[in-house]
């Protein structure tokens, strides 16, 4: 288990807290510039901040109260840098081995190290002989060499094209299962964090402002600045009302039944977001008859579709025009025969409302 | 030919280039690792013999190392010996006057060196040693090869700074350049021509050498 918690307003502002169990990969995201790999930075020893504690299982790597302040050499850590910064002037054996500690079964442990990473045959290649994904895989083999208790990956798939970034993806969900230490990745892709990562913290300016699963963070983001850090779509202002039957959410001339959900609010004006994909489309083809729940009507001003799934962009007259984004399945828009400039009905059920205090 | 001066000035060039590569490697070091204030003064001083006219160096190192000064009087009593007008005092003076030779390639190569390199260096446990011998020093080595090879002809050339600490002592101070010029007075000039093609081509192939090393080296690792 690593934990990290660090503050310093020079030479960039920091005020960060994350915790990563160990077989856990945990996410860094945010925009270039938000500190993150500075974070890392300071997990490696690379660079001490002003205040603050870092802590790896047992052991305090650093703790500015009490001066301790283990150099990288000290701490066991794996760093895979964001240009892999591979030994140029050996070959992909000796950047293992220089890492090694000495032992005898030296060449026995390079093999096993390079099959682990689908290297095998490729020992005595120099790094500028490999590909960007080939030398992606020698830094990782090269960074567990030291047998880490922290595995540290700087922006690992921002050197490669698309298509091994796809491969290196899969490659290293596989290799995880057989790590035994806290992963920490950091990446200014969301998708990427949210497919590999078991639990993302959100950076920007410096200040971590939420940890939680991807699903927590994509959808249910504690604050305003989370759900715009991680591009929310459907964020929308509203004003909760308590009625004698329970809580509602008047949204412009659209008003929506809260239940049970915005109990501990009470009245106040709020943010809210829908996911897209939770946003039901009323079957054109087979009306059904009975009472839906928190109906709205809009017309499709747009309609694209990646991948198989179909997002529809549909405006609401009762609320200002506003755009709700709703993502179908791409049979489901060929079946109801959506096309641009009709109207639709759709129901915000309650249960995948999210509400964000000012 | 004056066997005796090609031998001098050999002697200086070499006992030079070798004693001034531990001195331009630390000296490269310190200078690409540490940060203070100061640090242009430093590296000015240490370029300082390259664009200072060697009868200019060689007046204040004359007067530096003559046994009246502070520096002199203690080498001449503690090795009984005159630091001026002596091989000693030449090899001294010619550590000086060739320094940025050795100091600058170096310190070049080793400021090409992404910073990120040696983090990954520390970063997977390696020493600040281990990392110099086995990461910068490999990857510096055209650099140190090109100070050795420029101080070893820069020190060969040496002939004002020669003068002014050394004279003109036969097996002494007495270098090939100085003996070309000593020649060419005595309108020998057959003599100061061949002496002068032996520095020419000797400057000439140790420079292919350092080239050619480079060059072979850098088709095996593109750095």
């Amino acid at each position: 288990m690593l934990k990290v918690k660090l503050q310093q307003s020079q030479p960039i502002a920091l005020d960060v807290e994350l915790e990563c169990k160990n077989g856990e990969i945990l996410a860094l995201v945010g925009p270039s510039g938000a500190g993150k790999s500075t974070v890392l930075r300071c997990i490696a020893g690379l660079h001490s901040a002003g205040q603050g504690t870092i802590l790896c299982d047992d052991d305090v790597w650093f703790d500015r109260a009490t001066k301790v302040d283990l150099t990288p050499q000290q701490r066991r850590i794996g760093m895979v840098f964001q240009n892999y910064a591979l030994f140029p002037h050996l070959t992909v054996a000796e950047n293992i081995k220089l890492v090694l500690a000495k032992q005898q079964d030296m060449p026995e442990k390079v093999a096993d190290l390079l099959a682990l990473v689908h290297l095998t045959g490729l020992e005595n290649r120099y790094p500028e002989q490999l590909s960007g994904g080939q030398q992606q895989r020698v830094a990782i083999a090269r960074a567990l060499a030291r047998q880490p208790d922290v595995l540290l990956l700087d922006e690992p798939f921002s050197a490669v094209d698309k298509v091994t970034r796809r491969k290196l993806y899969l490659e290293l969900i596989s290799l995880r299962q057989q790590l035994r230490m806290p992963i920490i990745i950091v990446t200014h892709d969301l998708d990427e964090a949210a497919m590999l990562a078991d639990t993302m913290v959100v950076v920007h300016h410096g200040k971590s402002l939420q940890q939680g699963t991807p699903q927590q963070i994509l959808f249910q983001p504690d604050n305003i600045a989370v759900a715009k850090q991680v591009d929310v779509r459907n964020l929308f202002q509203g004003q909760i009302v308590t009625t004698p039957t329970g809580h509602q959410l008047h949204w412009f001339d659209t008003v929506l039944d809260l239940g049970e959900l915005a109990t501990s609010y009470g009245e106040q004006a709020i943010n809210w977001t829908i996911s897209p994909a939770k946003v039901l489309l009323h079957q054109r083809v087979r009306p059904s008859r009975g009472e839906y729940e928190n109906p709205i009507s809009g017309t499709i001003i747009d309609i694209l579709t990646l991948r198989g799934i179909t997002t529809v962009l549909a405006a609401i007259p009762q609320a200002n025009n506003l755009i709700v984004q709703m993502d179908v399945s791409e049979h489901v828009a060929e079946r109801n025969k959506l096309e641009k400039g009709q109207s639709i009905t759709m129901s915000l059920l309650t249960s995948a409302i999210h509400l964000m205090r000012h | 030919m004056d066997w005796q001066a090609f031998e001098v000035s050999i002697k200086l060039a070499l006992l030079t280039s070798l004693s001034l590569l531990p001195v331009g490697l630390a000296l490269a070091y310190f200078l690409v690792h540490t940060k203070f204030i100061g640090r242009e003064f430093l590296e000015a001083l240490i370029t300082l013999p390259l664009v200072l006219p060697p009868t200019v160096l060689g007046y204040f190192l004359l007067v530096g190392l003559d046994s009246s000064s502070l520096f002199g009087g203690l080498f001449k009593s503690v090795t009984g010996q005159s630091l001026t007008f002596s091989f000693v005092g030449l090899w001294f003076a010619s550590l000086i006057y060739s320094l940025p030779f050795a100091v600058q390639p170096i310190l070049r190569s080793l400021e090409t060196i992404a910073p990120e390199i040696r983090e990954a260096a520390w970063c997977s446990g390696l020493s600040k040693w281990k990392t110099f011998f086995k990461v910068e020093l490999p990857l510096a080595l055209p650099g140190v090869m090109s100070a050795l090879v420029l101080s070893f002809a820069h020190t060969l050339g040496e002939f004002g700074v020669v003068l002014m600490i050394g004279g003109n002592i036969a097996g002494e101070t007495r270098t090939l350049s100085i003996a070309i010029y000593d020649s060419v007075l005595a309108f020998d000039t057959a003599q100061a021509q061949s002496m002068s093609l032996i520095l020419l081509v000797i400057a000439l192939v140790s420079i292919m050498a350092v080239f050619m090393f480079n060059r072979s080296r850098s088709r095996l690792v593109r750095l």
